[in-house]
């Protein structure tokens, strides 16, 4: 080739480059500006959660002197816990509270009084009496629980003039400057929060609940799912025949992935409710659905990480005479299973935040008890945020955010687990 | 020790019969299909024990194929159909109460690609003898991986190292390792398909080197694209040509004195 061919051909190159290399620029800067709207949507609902749930970490309480009276909790002087139990707990923080605003007359103001006070308080009280029946007969001092509006107040979630925070009388106001005064109103970590099962009052309403039926429902889900579901994907990927029935197969179960997870709760409603006769808000029924609509997600999951595997080793294995199964089990499996790992957990993770289809089987009642087995009625997080955002009361809305804090919280740790069980199961030759 | 060309063409083997009793594996009338299409069309040839057979041939004309009929690879192929009578010691391995997983302990199978399983070096050898259960003990099996990688001519570059990746190796010292594995449950018969084309030329004469002295105690299959390395190593080589076994003879018949014109192109080059 003369001199001025090859000259021609590399000015040709040269310019072609130009353009190649602005198509790869424009493309780089598409990618970072993808990545930048993404984070900066994320940074938007985490300040939104955060900013609105964060007080809720925190809770008002009010100091008492409460005075264990002898004649109300145990006149007989039996030292029966059960005749304690039965006591007027609550006639003791009125007691007290007449006692500190001794010029409250009216019965409307006196109603208004005792309401400074969470309901709850009266519970805790008979607690420290059953825990320590020696306290009866002396004066004790008590933080207690306020009730959600001084709490909303206290935390300026509400103002007093403002309309609609007509809820809080003038007189309640003065009540309340007196005790912070006095120092008898301060605000402590909210322990409740995270002990606690469900309440109609915000201040005695907490997450645990919740979080032990979720514990339940993803217990269950996760036994089924994942051996059903890699049993399934080494079945159809390594030993099904391909024929027309297990191309049905397939184009279904690729389907139930796409199915609304609201079909599988009508079917565990058809299914394991009315035809079975399993408990209605029951983890086991819940832990079922869920299994339901992950199994489809594990099992394609599995099955590709199965078929990334080089055929090469599968020949191998046979090649020194090692049966189909002792192939799959000894070197196909331990090498895709970094791959089902991942697969399940994405798939556990939706099941963690799926509301719809435990509403159908009846997870959505409200349950105050702690479940203590996967027979028991529970409801799970993504219900419990679900009901709190439905209550009127403004401190539920904090408490709302507060619950989706510590969901995203589980679904951290979740899949920061699965790095972890990742990297520990992956092969690193 | 690697024989040379003159070595090859002073000693004159004679044309293996049917039932000449050297014959381990006899091959009659196979035919092989991937669904529809024909890739071995009445391929009959016998395998002599203790001895070297090549495979040449122009690429896909079968060779892989044929090679693995021959230990029922082809089983694991779904559309992969095969006709025709193969026998390993005069039984028929493609009889209904022939076990593929037995038959592959008897025929043993070095890939093209060096593929270790990403084990160690030890647990790479000491696969095959633990699944069949051949050590009862383990300084059996320290024994049998030990004499596996000292006749595969490895031992000495690994004794260090036998708990390192077995994927870490060179890919010369993959290929020994593979097989290593496949002598390791001392099988009657190795299959190698290609086992040099990823090697360099010293790592090649290495292999070339083990194979000459693996003869004597197995009977070695081996699919060459090297003219060379089929007259160096093989005492028989068969010619294929676009699924058809054109002309199996004595290696160095075939490299002097071919019958067909088609053996003389191809090994000349002149092939195209
Ligand atoms: N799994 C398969 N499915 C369908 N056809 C196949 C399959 N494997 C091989 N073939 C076809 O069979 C024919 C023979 O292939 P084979 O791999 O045996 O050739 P080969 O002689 O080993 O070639 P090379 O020297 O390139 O390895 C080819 O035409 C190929 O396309
Ligand atoms: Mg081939």
């Amino acid at each position: 080739m003369n001199k001025q061919d090859h000259e021609a051909r590399l000015n040709l190159i040269k310019s072609r480059l130009k353009i190649r290399y602005a198509k790869e620029k424009a493309f780089r800067a598409a990618g970072v500006t993808a990545i930048l709207t993404a984070l900066s949507m994320l940074a938007i609902l985490f300040i939104t959660i955060v900013g609105s749930g964060y007080s809720a970490f925190q809770q008002t309480f009010v100091r008492l002197d409460i005075h264990f009276d002898q004649e109300v909790i145990d006149p007989e002087r039996s030292g029966d816990p059960e005749v304690f139990s039965q006591a007027d707990f609550a006639g003791l923080v009125k007691k007290s509270l007449r006692k500190k605003f001794p010029d409250v007359r009216k019965r409307r103001q006196k109603r208004d009084l005792y309401s400074l006070v969470s309901s709850g308080a009266s519970f805790q009280l008979r607690d420290m009496v059953m825990n320590n029946p020696g306290i009866i007969g002396s004066t004790k001092t008590v933080w207690m629980p306020a009730d959600d509006d001084i709490d909303m107040y206290v935390k300026g979630h509400i103002k007093a003039g403002e309309k609609g925070g007509g809820r809080i009388k003038d007189y309640k106001l003065a009540w309340i400057k007196e005790l912070s005064a006095g120092g008898a109103i301060e605000k402590r970590f909210n322990r409740t929060l995270f002990t606690s099962g469900d309440s109609r009052e915000p201040e005695l309403a907490g997450i645990w609940g919740a979080a032990v039926g979720s514990f339940y429902t993803m217990f269950v889900t996760l036994v089924l799912s994942f051996p059903l579901g890699v049993a399934t994907a080494i079945y159809l990927e390594e030993f099904a025949p391909k024929n027309i029935w297990t191309d049905i197969l397939e184009v279904n179960i690729n389907n139930l992935a796409a199915v609304p997870s609201i079909v599988f709760g009508l079917l565990g409603l058809a299914v394991f409710l009315n035809f079975f006769g399993l408990p209605r808000s029951a983890p086991i029924v819940g832990g079922l659905v869920l299994t339901f609509m992950t199994l489809p997600t594990i099992i394609i999951a599995s099955r590709a990480s199965l078929l990334a595997v080089p055929p090469s080793i599968r020949e191998g294995a046979l090649g020194v005479g090692a049966s189909k199964m002792q192939a799959v089990m000894h070197h196909v499996l331990p090498l895709a299973l970094p791959g089902m790992l991942t697969g399940t957990i994405i798939g556990m993770a939706r099941a963690l935040g799926e509301t719809a289809p435990l509403l159908m089987i009846g997870m959505v009642a409200f349950i105050v008890d702690i479940p203590a087995g996967i027979f028991d009625k529970a409801t799970v997080l993504p219900v419990q945020i679900y009901l709190w955002a439905d209550s009127p009361e403004r401190a539920f809305m904090e408490r709302t955010s507060a619950a989706i804090m510590i969901l995203l919280a589980f679904l951290l740790i979740m899949n920061a687990a699965a790095v972890i069980l990742r990297k520990r199961f992956e092969r690193r030759w | 020790m690697v024989r040379s060309r003159d070595d090859i063409v002073r000693t004159i083997g004679k044309p293996l019969l049917a039932d000449d009793e050297r014959v381990k594996i006899s091959c009659r009338n196979v035919n092989v299909y991937y669904g529809e299409k024909r890739a071995i069309r009445e391929v009959s040839v016998d395998i002599a024990e203790q001895e070297v057979t090549a495979f040449i041939g122009p690429s896909g004309c079968g060779k892989s194929t044929f090679l693995r009929c021959i230990n029922r690879m082809n089983d694991t192929i779904k559309s992969c159909r095969v006709e025709g009578e193969i026998t390993l010691d005069r039984e028929d391995i493609y009889d209904r109460n022939v076990d593929p997983v037995l038959l592959r302990a008897r025929i043993g199978m070095v890939f093209q690609k060096p593929n270790p399983f990403p084990k160690s070096i030890f647990e790479n050898v000491a696969y095959g003898p633990r699944i069949h259960g051949l050590a009862r003990n383990k300084s059996e099996l320290d024994e049998i991986v030990i004499t596996s990688l000292e006749k595969a001519g490895l031992f000495s570059e690994v004794k260090d190292q036998l708990d390192h990746p077995g994927t870490g190796l060179s890919g010369g010292q993959q290929q020994r390792l593979c097989i290593a594995r496949a002598i390791s449950v001392q099988p009657e018969v190795i299959l190698m398909d290609e086992p040099c084309s990823a090697l360099d030329p010293i790592a090649t004469a290495k292999i070339e080197e083990l194979i000459d002295e693996l003869r004597r105690n197995f009977t070695i299959i081996i699919v060459t694209h090297s003219m060379q390395q089929a007259a160096r190593v093989s005492q028989r080589t068969a010619f294929f040509h676009l699924g058809n076994l054109v002309e199996v003879d004595d290696t160095n018949t075939i490299f002097v004195n071919p019958e067909h014109k088609l053996t003389q192109d191809y090994i000349t080059g002149r092939y195209g």
